[in-house]
């Protein structure tokens, strides 16, 4: 503790250096953990690190998986999740994570090392123009270029990363910043007034809400991840006016949790690959409520043909994703718990309006069960993956414990929006907007360092997983329990899905060859590999996973040709979703003249 | 369904810091708006501010979202549409030069004046005109430049503002 005893000759405060500045910044945001991976332009930072207590730093084993485990932290907390790497290659290998934070309005700060001011622009060894490249990757950058400015500059990068609609903030701290003695600045008054939304939610857009949602015979809330960033309070009030108005509700990737999977009330996620009752209730309603989502393509499909019938009211916090895609009759600026609570207080006791016609349609898309599948339960028979999941679902609630899941990105993940289910928000971890596959391994991560007790399950892809295989180090190092249940089917699964149906089944370069033995690859981690080769094992491969207090792989061997259902093709309509090879979809009543039945 | 496209002339008023242009640059071609011309430079010392002008196009929901996109931006202060706010003064300033003799030459300082463009630079076989006015002013006077030895051009492209007493500037209390 020798620099901070020391003083400063003329103002008589602690001298403190760069590095130590940005620590006590960082303990004043609150912050408990950085991940983050030592290079040399960061090299003070992690000097500074070494001697203080109050911050644990985790280190990754790639600077990717640090953006993706501070996302998970942030994701699964509330919380900013805070980043630290080096510079040039360091800053590069952390973009991905970035822009997939910006794609799912993440609270992330990102601190890169930078060569020293004087070289900026010479080229300079692991010299980048980070702040140039993560322009369009952040939701705003810094680059540090005074010592008065640092300790200011940071605290600002927390306001813009957790205010509004959140998202990634990049401050790039040159080496010579964070050498040299520093004034630790009081806190300044926020520049950043005109970003926070004045007043709640306007007044006359509630109340023609209120008046839609009063007269509509065909309503539908559609929420979205806005409700999770919002936080539990917004969950706990989208529940409450569900309850209140009896509507049906459905949730994007990005939401869901928000209201409870298992519920009557929730049709399950809508889009792509979203349930049969949740599309048509989609393609059918007369009032649509969008709740802090934006309408995304894999949610719309084609947009000229997205819900045509019905009045639109979009909420959301950030007013350019309202209209954006999709124009809206109503507009309600502002926190999507604000607009809620205003909702709920312009209904007030209005009784539950009579939607039974409504559900009965819904009742009867429901019964096309569009998730269904049969398993063969003969022991040697092949696991169908969603099955997998069913039973790793069941399994887990039955140890009772708070769970995470994260996810990587393909077919897995559309299954375990399907079969898994949440109770809860701020316990799904899934990269919606970007689709980056290697987010699940190191998402685990941070979301087992925030929850050191929880049960924290990555269901995998064995093509994604790789892409991140790395941090089974990070975990070995903590003595992460995390669970890695990697649905194997040799194949990069969603482009062999693609493949088949829009490609001739030319299957270009999506078979997974020369994959590695699971269950050696987690031994030599110091992680215990399990695997299940056919339905007879499944269930006491889940069991002993769960029960085991340390990290597992679960090699789950599934069948190599399955297709995830349903499925809007790019560029459809909600109407015409496919089922599968064994449901008829006319037949099902998903078409025009099916709709004229509402 | 195809909607008409439509120009329009926005000015941003944004904090004179580095990196504040690249970022609304990047964000045009980011999202793929057009940028037809535009125009940057200090307005305001005391508050560090910076007045862009672009002249964009794009469908009215185009448009929309280019202003609000643009209002996201942590450095942009102030977002304004001139054309939807009013009447609007816009001007653009060109170097125009023209190398010929004789009978061109004649006709050229001839057009030159009913254009009210002022010979800044002159030698015995060329003129540089300056010349100020409306795009489509600037692209008449070029047009009829280009047979009579039109050699260089080098243009601002436009500066605007509305017209009448009411003013765009930034709300005060948020500075």
């Amino acid at each position: 503790m020798t620099a901070a005893a020391e003083r400063d000759a003329t103002t008589g405060n602690e001298a403190l250096n760069g590095a130590e500045v940005l620590l006590r910044v960082l303990d004043e945001q609150g912050v408990e953990v950085v991940f983050g991976y030592p290079g040399g332009a960061v090299l003070p930072i992690y000097d500074a690190l070494f001697k203080q207590d109050r911050i644990r730093h985790i280190l990754v084993r790639h600077e990717q998986a640090a953006v993706h485990a501070a996302e998970a932290y942030a994701r699964s907390t509330g919380k900013v999740g805070v980043v630290l790497v080096t510079s040039g290659p360091g800053a590069t290998n952390a973009v991905t994570g970035l822009v997939d934070a910006l794609m799912d309005s993440i609270p992330l700060v990102c601190l890169t090392g930078q060569v020293p001011t004087k070289l900026i622009g010479n080229d300079a060894f692991q010299e980048a123009d980070t702040t140039g490249i993560t322009r369009p990757a952040t939701k705003h950058n810094y680059l540090v270029r005074t010592p008065g400015a640092l300790a200011q500059t940071v605290r600002e990068a927390f306001e813009v990363a957790r205010s509004g609609r959140p998202g990634p903030v990049l401050v790039d701290l040159p080496k010579d910043i964070t050498v040299g003695q520093a004034p630790l600045t009081a806190p300044a008054m926020s520049r950043l007034k005109r970003f926070r939304h004045q007043g709640g939610p306007d007044a006359e857009a509630i109340a023609r809400t209120v008046q839609a949602m009063k007269t509509a015979k065909r309503p539908l809330f559609y929420t979205g991840g806005g409700i999770i960033n919002s936080g539990p309070e917004a969950s706990e009030l989208l529940r409450r006016l569900a309850r209140k108005t009896g509507f049906p509700v459905t949730s994007t990737l990005m939401g869901l949790g928000a209201f409870p999977s298992p519920d009557p009330q929730f049709l399950g996620m809508l889009g792509m690959h979203g349930s049969v009752e949740a599309n048509m209730a989609t393609h059918g309603c007369d009032l649509l409520i969008a709740l802090g989502a934006r309408f995304d393509d894999r949610v719309t499909g084609r947009v000229d043909a997205f819900s045509p019938n019905s009045f639109k009211v979009h909420a959301d916090i950030d007013p350019s994703q309202i209209g954006k895609i999709i124009r809206v009759d109503v507009r309600l600026e502002g926190d999507v718990r604000d607009t809620l609570q205003a909702l709920l207080d312009a209904w007030d006791d209005t009784p539950a309006p009579d939607l039974s016609t409504w559900w009965n349609q819904i009742a009867s898309w429901r019964s096309v069960d569009g998730f269904g599948f049969t398993q063969d339960m003969t022991p040697s028979a092949v696991i169908r993956p969603q099955h997998a999941i069913r039973r790793l679902y069941e399994m887990a609630m039955e140890t009772g414990r708070d769970t995470f899941v994260s996810t990587e990105v393909g077919q897995h993940q559309m299954w375990a929006a399907q079969h898994f289910q949440f109770a809860e928000p701020n316990r799904w971890l899934t990269s919606g907007g970007l689709g980056t596959m290697g987010y699940g391994l190191p998402a685990a991560v941070g979301a087992q360092v925030a929850h050191p007790d929880a049960l924290v399950i990555d269901i995998a892809g064995e093509a994604s997983t790789l892409m991140n295989i790395q941090e089974l180090g990070t975990i070995a190092q903590y003595r992460l329990p995390v669970k890695i249940f990697i649905l194997n089917n040799q194949y990069m699964g969603m482009v062999r899905q693609w493949q088949e149906l829009l490609h001739g089944s030319r299957y270009s370069q999506s078979y997974s060859e020369a994959l590695p033995d699971f269950v050696k690859l987690a031994e030599a981690f110091q992680a215990t590999g399990m695997r299940a080769t056919c339905v007879g094992e499944l269930d006491d491969v889940i069991r002993r996973m769960l029960e085991h207090d340390g990290p597992v792989i679960a090699d789950i061997c599934v069948a190599e040709n399955e297709n995830c259902y349903p499925m809007i093709p790019s560029g459809a309509a909600h109407n015409q979703m496919l089922l599968g090879p064994d449901q008829d979809s006319a037949a099902a009543g998903l078409t025009e003249e099916g709709m004229m039945l509402v | 369904m195809t909607e008409t496209i439509q120009n329009s002339v926005i000015s941003v008023l944004i904090e004179n810091e580095s990196g504040a242009l690249a970022r609304v640059v990047g964000l045009f071609s980011g999202r793929g708006y057009n940028i037809e011309s535009l125009t940057v430079a200090l307005v305001d010392a005391e508050r560090s501010l910076s007045r862009i002008t672009v002249l964009t196009s794009g469908t009215s929901q185009v448009i929309e979202q280019i202003k609000a996109q643009l209002k996201r931006l942590i450095p942009v202060h102030a977002v304004c549409d001139l054309m939807e706010e009013g009447p609007y003064v816009g001007r653009e300033l060109a170097l125009v030069k023209v190398v010929s003799r004789g009978e061109s030459r004649t006709e050229g300082l001839r057009i030159a004046d009913s254009f009210r463009a002022r010979p800044v630079d002159t030698t015995a076989t060329s003129f540089v005109f300056e010349l100020t006015g409306s795009p489509a002013k600037i692209d008449a006077f070029i047009e009829l430049m280009r047979p009579l030895g039109l050699a260089e051009v080098s243009r601002t492209g436009i500066a605007a503002i509305g017209r009448g007493p009411s003013v765009f500037h930034v709300n005060e209390e948020h500075v």
